[in-house]
């Protein structure tokens, strides 16, 4: 693997957050720091127990395999390994093997001097899963309320979620959150578009510039967010989506037990019209 | 600019706490009903259900007699369902219904002073019909659905002569002529504020038309039924969960709404319940109808009837499944007249004429 004119520059000892000098260096491309180790020690542990759960499970159909939380009777203390046990440690290397990760972004943004915008966003998605399978737990008194881990078994876990609260579109939240999805899908789709159309002319023609992008939108919606702008909006919209869908479920049992339809009654019982 | 960036956050956590404040937040108590991990679950909320048990309390109870004495039936007249009460059962039993059902009017709010035999008054007759409808649905409900609480007048009535959640034909919101709301669209209480249909109960608690919409196979081979279809089910489910504060896993596991072998126990008695509830209503409510002034019927002018919500009234069981047969067994087997009623109610059955849509498609059903 050849290395890059400036990748010298930057190839340097120190920004690390912990353990200073500790595993500071390279392998081949890839930095490997005090996070490097502990993600690959988190997953690979995490991973080799998921499959251990498989083994004691009733199936090896990749489909069905199912390492379920435990009983809510167990609240928030230990399960025996077979009884949700499993799920609580595969919890913890998961959520280990996420936040390292994420520290290893921030060592190697500081080392390149860039802003932690990257971390951040992947700090997002890991956030939502946490909410899942940590803080609502915590809220509600009982590991139980995580998902399982399956392919089939925590899509079949979303539906009963869903239908706990009578009718899930109901709730503002999700609907933000699906409403940021969409929108992430379009505005990407759109911008892709747009660079793609500039930069890639068929054969003979030439490049087109940022002022080409600027007027296409001014005449086609009246404005032109601009280059930087785009990725301002892209990175809001993403992140939104990423954040309802944790509030969405978050507030589903902790902060609301009824049906999501009902809690529109406060529009029903506003003053002008009641 | 440096204003808002100042004010941003006490802004967002004002925002954040007003949000909240307005929810009902933990700890709750939680119920699991499947195998772990399936969110098979009831979430409740500790103060609202404090509230629902006290406000669903069984009545106090008229202590027993002593047995002996004369038969009902021998010593008054025109004693049709009761008749072979002894006279102090008989009078312990009278007593019991004007405090459940009237205790503000008394006596005279069925009979007519004085004479007690006379037919003159509206409520006498309709209060024989009910009688024989509740010994049948203790009788011959009680396994399906009813046992071993059993029902009383209380279980409905909680002292009203009009029970608070009978319901009639819901001819919807007034629009104008030009706009159809379709039977749906609004948010309806009896669709747990949905937009979903806002009357299910005329089609399927006081018709029979068909309630199942899955079909018994992976790729759909029938029955041919369309979402307008599914809404009305829906909606029907809706009143379920609504009446019983309990939410859709109470009674499925929704990654297989129709398998009875993967749905709580709860749906068996679900099942039977809306046969009796269809039973009831056309059986023992609707010919009451012949009786009854006007102002005592529904805005299309139907007989008030009976649903999930008028014995359940927000609770799992009707009382929290308190005990209220027990203490009057005349009440708990039918005697008389009811047995003859028993079979005719048992025939009857509402004509389908409801607003349900693409009723032609539907192949299968149950």
């Amino acid at each position: 693997m050849t290395m890059l004119s400036f990748e010298k520059k930057y190839r340097v000892r120190g920004g690390t957050l912990l353990g200073g000098d500790l595993f500071d260096f390279w392998v081949g491309p890839f930095y490997v720091g005090f996070f490097g180790v502990t993600t690959i020690f988190f997953s690979v542990l995490g991973t080799a127990l998921i499959v251990y759960g498989a083994s004691q499970g009733p199936t090896w159909n990749i489909w069905q395999i199912n390492i379920a939380p435990p009983d809510l009777s167990y609240g928030l203390a230990l399960a025996p390994l077979n009884e949700g046990g499993l799920w609580q440690i595969i919890t913890i290397c998961a959520t280990g093997a996420f936040v390292s990760w994420a520290l290893r972004q921030v060592e190697i943004s500081r080392k390149l001097g860039m802003g932690l915008h990257v971390p951040f966003a992947y700090s997002v998605a890991v956030f939502a899963y946490v909410t899942l399978v940590i803080i609502r737990p915590l809220l509600l008194g009982a590991w139980g309320h995580g998902f399982p881990y399956g392919i089939l078994s925590h899509l079949d876990w979303v539906s009963n979620v869903g239908y706990q609260y009578l009718h899930f579109h109901y709730n503002p939240a999700h609907m933000l959150a699906i409403t940021f999805f969409f929108t992430t899908t379009l505005a990407l789709s759109m911008h892709g578009g747009l660079i793609l159309s500039v930069t890639n002319p068929p054969k003979g023609q030439k490049v087109k510039t940022a002022e080409h992008e600027n007027s296409f939108f001014r005449d086609d919606v009246g404005y032109s967010i601009g280059a930087l702008g785009i990725h301002r909006l892209g990175l809001f919209l993403a992140l939104s989506a990423g954040f309802w869908s944790a509030v969405c479920i978050v507030i589903s049992g902790p902060f609301w037990t009824k049906g999501w339809p009902e809690w529109w009654n406060w529009w029903l019982e506003l003053g002008i019209w009641n | 600019m440096s204003i808002l960036h100042t004010i941003r956050l006490p802004l967002v956590a004002v925002a954040a706490t007003a949000t909240l404040a307005a929810c009902n937040p933990p700890p709750h108590d939680v119920v699991q009903r499947g195998y772990r991990g399936t969110a098979m679950e009831l979430v409740i909320d500790k103060a609202e259900r404090a509230e629902s048990v006290a406000a669903n309390k069984a009545p106090d109870v008229i202590p027993q007699v002593p047995s002996g004495g004369p038969k009902a039936g021998d010593l008054y007249e025109n004693v049709e369902v009761l008749g072979d009460l002894t006279v102090g059962e008989f009078t312990r039993v009278m007593a019991s219904i004007t405090q459940w059902v009237a205790p503000e009017e008394g006596c005279n709010y069925c009979h007519v002073p004085g004479n007690f035999a006379s037919e003159d008054v509206y409520t006498k007759k309709v209060a024989r019909s009910m009688l024989a409808m509740t010994q049948r649905i203790n009788e011959d409900w009680g396994e399906k659905h009813v046992a071993p609480a059993g029902v009383t007048c209380y279980t409905c009535h909680r002292g009203q002569a009009v029970p608070q959640y009978a319901w009639s034909h819901d001819p919807g919101p007034k629009t104008s002529a030009k706009i159809d709301t379709n039977g749906q669209n609004i948010a309806s209480p009896t669709a747990a504020y949905s937009s979903l249909p806002y009357d299910p109960l005329t089609p399927f608690l006081d018709e029979d038309y068909p309630i199942s919409l899955q079909g018994n196979t992976a790729l759909p081979t029938g029955p041919n039924v369309g979402t307008k279809q599914a809404e009305w089910t829906y909606s029907l489910m809706m009143h379920f969960s609504e009446s019983l504060n309990a939410n859709c896993t109470f009674c499925h596991n929704s990654r297989a709404f129709a398998n009875w072998e993967q749905s709580p126990y709860q749906r068996v008695k679900a099942w039977h319940a809306i046969r009796m509830v269809r039973e009831t209503n056309n059986g023992y409510i609707k010919p009451t109808g012949e009786w009854l002034p006007p102002h005592r019927l529904g805005p299309m002018g139907d007989v008030p009837k009976v649903s999930c919500m008028t014995c359940h009234q927000g609770a799992y069981k009707p009382m929290y499944g308190a005990n209220m047969i027990d203490p009057y067994p005349s009440l708990a087997t039918k005697s008389g007249v009811a047995v003859e009623m028993a079979e005719e109610a048992a025939d009857a059955k509402a004509e389908r004429d409801g607003p349900v849509p693409a009723v032609g498609n539907m192949g299968g059903g149950e």
